[in-house]
């Protein structure tokens, strides 16, 4: 187990360490994002309900995720890299894992810098939503890994993936607006909860398939 | 009795298609431990496919193939290096030694570098370098972790004269001393060929 996550710690610091010097990844994320709140500013009208703005997030951090999972699997397609990691890992899935991880980091930057932009713009966020952002992100990840990958395999890529994802992000989004406008924000919580260990388990035993011909 | 060699490889009836369309039809060898496979053919004859079948990236659509040894115990030398780009070699290297489990991994990647001729350019990112240092670390890649049975496809290409010496020196090293199994597809007719055991020609599916 200790080296099954030494795996997965090497495939994500991999990962960072090309983001970190090829920087095509994060700054889109980050700039599409508050881009894209700035945009919902001006179009939401002033007599708009405070709701619609929790609405509004969503749709920025859902297709936020949508940019960086498009770019996840590019480093590794370029010299059939991947095909060296299936080679090399004792367990396949670590190199999804490693993936979801860093993914994950890259949308935590970008929410750090959406969210204060959020509330710059809009109103700020509770506990709960925040909550709801944290566990959601970690759903889209899971998930967005698995997909990107299919969709790194397949002809016609970019469409392939927000065919695969967006469905699979709806319930992501109903739990992350429920978090943030519902007076119960705990059953959004635990369903996100739910839903990160449901597709996370998926992606986890799926993966191995995805990367075999 | 006399002691039958174990089969390192044993192939029946293999067959692959993707969608529609077969690359390989009813491919049947046996490939003993210590021996080494040349497989021919002409081009689009279906050489990568088995090739990738053997090492265990993709799986047949009918027939068995057996492969003793495990999964993580093989070599495989594609057409790509199948590296990270903007990784340097130590770093990529030092990525698949861990992954690989490779014990006392710094003195074997340092000791693969340097006779592979890449020591000096170890820091370098890899897509600084030419094709042929390329597929130098794509062999540095492949015999990390000093496996038993290694799987080449057309690893002469892109090297010189001397990549291609220090290849063959190294397959032939490898049959000679520890009983390596290679299985080996290539064009080029002379060095490492005169070490195969048994051939196989493929033709187009």
């Amino acid at each position: 187990m200790t080296a099954y996550f030494g795996d997965v710690a090497a495939l994500a610091r991999k990962d960072l360490r090309l983001e970190v010097r090829a920087r095509d990844t994060l700054p889109a994320m980050a700039l599409f994002v508050v881009a894209t709140l700035v945009v919902f500013h001006f179009a939401l009208p002033a007599t708009a309900s405070g709701d619609a703005a929790y609405g509004l997030l969503w749709v920025a951090i859902v297709f936020t995720a949508l940019l960086g999972l498009g770019r996840a699997w590019a480093p590794d397609g370029e010299a059939g890299a991947l095909d060296g990691l299936v080679l090399a890992t004792a367990d396949r899935s670590a190199i999804w894992l490693g993936k979801a991880l860093a993914t994950l980091a890259f949308l935590a930057v970008a929410e750090v810098v959406a969210l204060p932009a959020f509330a710059l713009f809009f109103a700020p966020l509770d506990g709960p939503a925040v909550a709801g952002v944290v566990l959601a992100s970690v759903g889209i990840c899971a998930v967005g890994s698995l997909v990107s990958a299919m969709a790194a395999a397949a002809r016609g890529r970019e469409v392939m993936l927000p065919l695969l994802f967006l469905p699979l992000a709806i319930p992501l989004v109903v739990g992350g607006v429920g978090s943030s406008v519902s007076s119960d924000p705990g059953t959004f919580l635990a369903f996100l909860g739910l839903y990160d260990a449901v597709f996370a388990i998926l992606s986890w035993a799926a993966f191995e398939y995805v990367v075999t011909e | 009795m006399p002691a039958v060699a174990e089969a390192a490889v044993l192939a029946a009836g293999l067959e692959k298609r993707y969608g529609p369309r077969a690359v390989l039809r009813d491919i049947s060898f046996r490939l003993d431990a210590g021996g080494v496979l040349l497989v021919t053919g002409p081009n689009g004859a279906g050489k990568t496919t088995l090739l990738r079948m053997v090492a265990g990236l993709a799986v047949p659509t009918r027939g068995s193939l057996h492969v003793a040894v495990d999964r993580r115990d093989v070599g495989y030398v594609a057409h790509e290096p199948l590296v990270y780009l903007e990784l340097t070699a130590v770093e990529n290297l030092d990525l698949f030694g861990r992954l690989y489990r490779v014990d006392e991994r710094r003195e074997r990647i340092g000791m693969l570098l340097e006779r592979f001729g890449l020591w000096d350019v170890r820091h370098e990112r890899v897509s600084a370098y030419s094709r042929g240092m390329t597929q130098r670390l794509a062999l540095c890649r492949a015999l990390l972790h000093d496996p038993a049975l290694v799987v080449l496809d057309e690893p002469h290409s892109a090297l010189d004269d001397e990549g291609a010496a220090l290849l063959d020196d190294e397959l032939a090293a490898r049959v000679a001393g520890a009983g390596g199994t290679l299985v080996l597809a290539t064009h080029d007719p002379g060095g490492v060929t005169a070490l195969a055991t048994s051939r196989l020609e493929l033709e187009r599916a």
